[in-house]
Order: C-alpha cells, then sequence, then structure tokens
C-alpha cells in the first residue's frame, strides 16, 4: 500500500459559513464513504489568513515573512487529505469522489517516506 | 520478453537492467557453449536470476523493501493456445497487452506514452526512438528515465484496465498505435521510405486489440485504417527505395486481400456506430476511396474532398489540412489547391512546400515551383524524399529555362518518379 496526498485546490473562500453547507455535507459524506483509506488531512482557511515565509541561505538567515499565499492563483490550495491506496488509479477513484475536484482540481502525489 | 519480466518483476528498471545482463550473459555462454534448445526461456530464466540477485544485493545494502509485490513469480503461462491472432503464447498476449496499457496511462504525458510505447513494446533502442520523435539521444533518455520513475514511484499498476474503465483508455491505447504505425509509415528521418518493423508492430498491436475487445468501436476503426493503408505498401517505393507516388504506383502490387479486410472492418464499424464517423474512420474511408480507385484519375476525388471536410471540422490537423488541399486540388483544379494552402500556418514546413511546389508546376509556374520544392538543410525529410524532391528541382529548373526569354508553357510536369 502506498500513501498519496491529496491536495485540494477549489474556490478561495471560508468553508465553515453556512452558506457553503451543501459543500461541506458532500466533504463529510466522502469523509464517511473513504474512512478506511483516509489517513489524515485538513481544510484550511482562506488564502487571506495565510503567511509566506522565506529564509535567505540557511538556517538563521534573513527571514522574509510576507501577507498572502505562496501562488496567488485562480483556484487555491484549501485543503488535504492523505490517504492510503494500493496504486495510483485505486488514488485517483478516491479523488474522484472528493468534492474539490468537482469544480476545482485535485493534485494526487506519492508521499514519500524517508528513512524507512 | 520484457513484458513479461516487467508482470514477474513489477520493476521495470529493475526488469531491463535483468535483460540486459541476460544478454550479455548469452554473448558471453552460448558461442562457447552453443545455443540452448529453448534460447528464449533460457534468456527469461537467466533475467529472473539476475533479477534476484540484484534485490538481493540492494536489500544487503540497507535499501527499502519493496512492499506488497511479489518479487518472483515463479508461474510459467509458456503454453501457445490456438489460433492467436498475433501468433504469440496466451501468456505473452496478456503481458502486451498490459504493457501498451500502462504506457498509455492517462497520468502519462502524450509524448512521454508514445516514447514509453516504442521502447518497450516495440524494443527500439533509446537512440531509434529519440530519431523517430526528433529529438537528441540524451533528452530521450530523460524522458524515459522520468517516466519509468513515475510508473514506479506513483505506483502506476501494471493491468489491463476494468472494462467500465475501457473507453477511455482504449481511446488513449488506438492514438499510440496508431502514431506508431505513422512514425513506420511516414518516417521524418532517415534512409529508408517506410520503416517496415514499426507498421508490422502496429499492425500487430491492432489486431491483438480487435481480437481482444471485440465489440469496442476503436480498436476495430483503427485496425481498418492500418490495413486500408499498409495494403498500398508494396507500391511505395521501388526496387532501389526510390519514391514512387500514388500516381505512378503499380496498383497491381498493392495487397488486396488487406483491402478487403480492412473494407469490411470499416463497414462493421460504422453498423456501429450508427453510420457516425470518428477522425479514425474517415480517415479509413478515404483510405479505401483510393484503394478501390483503378487509376489515380477514376478516383472519386468529391468523395474524398467530402471526407476530409468532415475529418477537418471534427479533429482539425495541418495532415488533414494539407491532405485535403491535395484532394481538392484534384477536384476543382491546382489554383483551388493553393488556394487552400494559403490558409494554412506553417507554409514554411517541407510537406506544405512539397504540395505547393507540385501545384505551381501544374499552373505552369516552374521556376517557383522549383524553388517551393527545393529541400533545405533543416528539412525533416527521408533520405529518398530528399533525392526525390532533388530531382523535381532539376526538372522544373530545366523546362523553365527553355522557351524565350523565360517564357514557361503550362501544362503537366513529366513524370521523374521511377517506375516499379
Amino acid at each position: 500500500m502506498t500513501q498519496y496526498a491529496l491536495l485540494i485546490h477549489s474556490r478561495d473562500v471560508d468553508w465553515s459559513l453556512p452558506e457553503h453547507a451543501a459543500e461541506t455535507a458532500e466533504y463529510d459524506r466522502f469523509g464517511r464513504d473513504h474512512g478506511a483509506d483516509i489517513r489524515g488531512g485538513a481544510a484550511l482557511h482562506p488564502t487571506s489568513t495565510a503567511t509566506t515565509v522565506r529564509v535567505t541561505g540557511a538556517r538563521g538567515g534573513d527571514v522574509v515573512t510576507t501577507d498572502g499565499p505562496y501562488a496567488e492563483t485562480k483556484e487555491a490550495l484549501m485543503g488535504f487529505y492523505l490517504v492510503e491506496a494500493a496504486d495510483l488509479d485505486t488514488a485517483l477513484k478516491i479523488a474522484q469522489d472528493c468534492p474539490g475536484a468537482w469544480d476545482g482540481a485535485i493534485e494526487v502525489r506519492p508521499v514519500l517516506h524517508m528513512g524507512d | 520478453m520484457l513484458a513479461s519480466l516487467v508482470r514477474q518483476l513489477g520493476d521495470w528498471s529493475l526488469a531491463q537492467d535483468a535483460v540486459q545482463e541476460a544478454s550479455l550473459a548469452a554473448l558471453e555462454t552460448w558461442p562457447a557453449r552453443g545455443m540452448p534448445d529453448e534460447p528464449r526461456a533460457w534468456l527469461i530464466a537467466t533475467a529472473r536470476r539476475k533479477a534476484v540477485d540484484m534485490l538481493r544485493r540492494e536489500r544487503a545494502r540497507g535499501d527499502k523493501e519493496r512492499d506488497g509485490v511479489a518479487l518472483v513469480d515463479q508461474r510459467r503461462r509458456d503454453e501457445p493456445a490456438e489460433g492467436d491472432p498475433s501468433g504469440l503464447p496466451a501468456g505473452l498476449e496478456d503481458d502486451l497487452l498490459r504493457l501498451l496499457f500502462t504506457c498509455c496511462h492517462p497520468s502519462l504525458a502524450p509524448e512521454a506514452r508514445l516514447a514509453l510505447a516504442l521502447r518497450t513494446l516495440c524494443q527500439l533502442s533509446v537512440a531509434q526512438v529519440a530519431a523517430v520523435l526528433l529529438t537528441t539521444e540524451t533528452a530521450m533518455a530523460r524522458r524515459l528515465g522520468r517516466t519509468r520513475q513515475k510508473i514506479t514511484a506513483a505506483r502506476i499498476p501494471y493491468r489491463v484496465p476494468a472494462a467500465e474503465e475501457l473507453p477511455e483508455r482504449l481511446g488513449a491505447v488506438c492514438g499510440v498505435v496508431h502514431a506508431t504505425y505513422t512514425a513506420g509509415h511516414a518516417p521524418l528521418v532517415g534512409d529508408a521510405l517506410v520503416d517496415v518493423d514499426l507498421c508490422a508492430e502496429a499492425v500487430r498491436l491492432a489486431r491483438l486489440l480487435v481480437a481482444t475487445f471485440p465489440d469496442e468501436p476503436a480498436p476495430t476503426s483503427v485496425l481498418a485504417l492500418l490495413l486500408l493503408t499498409e495494403a498500398r505498401r508494396p507500391a511505395r517505393a521501388d526496387a532501389d527505395g526510390e519514391v514512387v507516388l500514388l500516381p505512378d504506383q503499380d496498383r497491381g502490387r498493392w495487397d488486396s486481400a488487406l483491402v478487403v479486410e480492412g473494407a469490411a472492418l470499416l463497414a462493421t464499424s460504422l453498423r456501429r456506430s450508427g453510420g457516425v464517423a470518428d477522425p479514425y474512420q474517415l480517415q479509413a474511408a478515404v483510405a479505401l476511396e483510393h484503394d478501390r480507385a483503378p487509376s489515380y484519375a477514376a478516383t472519386d476525388w468529391a468523395e474524398i474532398v467530402r471526407l476530409y471536410d468532415l475529418l477537418v471540422s471534427v479533429a482539425p490537423s495541418p495532415a488533414a489540412s494539407l491532405a485535403r488541399a491535395v484532394a481538392l486540388a484534384e477536384r476543382d483544379g491546382p489554383e483551388a489547391g493553393l488556394a487552400a494552402l494559403d490558409g494554412l500556418g506553417g507554409s514554411h514546413d517541407a510537406r506544405v512546400r512539397g504540395v505547393r511546389g507540385e501545384l505551381l508546376a501544374r499552373t505552369g509556374r516552374r521556376a517557383e515551383a522549383a524553388q517551393a520544392v527545393e529541400p533545405r538543410a533543416d528539412d525533416e525529410l527521408t533520405a529518398p524524399e530528399r533525392r526525390f524532391r532533388e530531382r523535381r528541382v532539376r526538372a522544373w529548373r530545366a523546362l523553365a529555362g527553355e522557351g524565350a526569354g523565360g517564357q514557361e508553357q503550362p501544362g503537366q510536369p513529366p513524370r521523374m518518379s521511377a517506375r516499379s
């Protein structure tokens, strides 16, 4: 079995607001349907709450902190899931069921296990 | 053989390395000890042993365990089955299909799919794949390496998709089979006019697909197109490998059995799709019009124009537009063809210039024709095509030079291609 990250790119909104209740209900259902495969994940606040940090050079170098997400894109990184699947096709099927893919996009990337 | 090993080992790089080691071992031992009775079985067994050795060495170094995958599959499935379309043992056909579908996985970039298929299915060398896809060997090696890495890291499964996934997956597979045939039929570099092995490989794969998925429309359409095109291959080059154009081909050398088979497949696939034609069926129908015609002059050009009009609307491409311009010229005269060419971008392309030259010559503008057709250093042309164009240029310039004060006589250019 392999772990995959499902990186959800969708509308940059506050998902906790009542006007998005229908969509969050879909996310709840996704969580129930694929509970056995999901190993972790989180929804994120909108990108207006994001701060980006860069350090020049090495540890202890100059720190540059800016307001906003890493990239200003039409669809923003709004959350992620960690799932376990036998192969990519299985992971892709799980991603298809995730509401983030329905009017946004989900990047599916294998997790790199370091030093196992 | 590579396909069997990939299946057994589940690891492409390992399988490739093992095949190489086994081949080297064969080269070392066979001359001295003589060839074994079953050379293929020997090679596979040796490659498996080499693979196990390599894995043992890796594990001894403390590398990651390959979780969940059976390392060595001892099952032997080498008994041939009766009536195989490809003449291969059933186990090997299975492996070919798995390899083909894996190469064409939607998560792989389209260029990567064709490159991987040519390398692993058609067993072209990296240099040959690079040549076919017009890139350098280094770049191709890198691309293939990245693709294999992706298959391993993302765990793209090595299998034939389930029935409900087939329709969309078959599209990509048929595309690669068609592209393989085109690479063999109309290569852009090299000394041969047609790479016969690639054409044969593509036909073999198409037959396998039709045999495996008899009710799916795409494989039948592609096989029809391939056969109807392949039927004319024997006449496309003369005994010296020089170009013979369609108007000059000896139609007696065309393979009528392939025409009959291709026509039947096209009819079947059209019945299934209720007469609505996909791009493969449209191209197959054009090929059939050529195959049916008793002569170039008697070809139903009006029908061919109609088919290309459809093709250009459902699957526009420079090649389709160019072919349409040729058909237009045959139906309505060279000026109509030239007008259609003017609408095409990429007029510096060697093939577009070739058609423009032929049409200009027909209107009597031979000096312009020669200039259009003259091969340039960076043109993507095979050696026989280059030589053909150079002959054309010489002939037209000679004719253009005749007549007082450079006056040209309109009319048909002389046929300079060799007769077969």
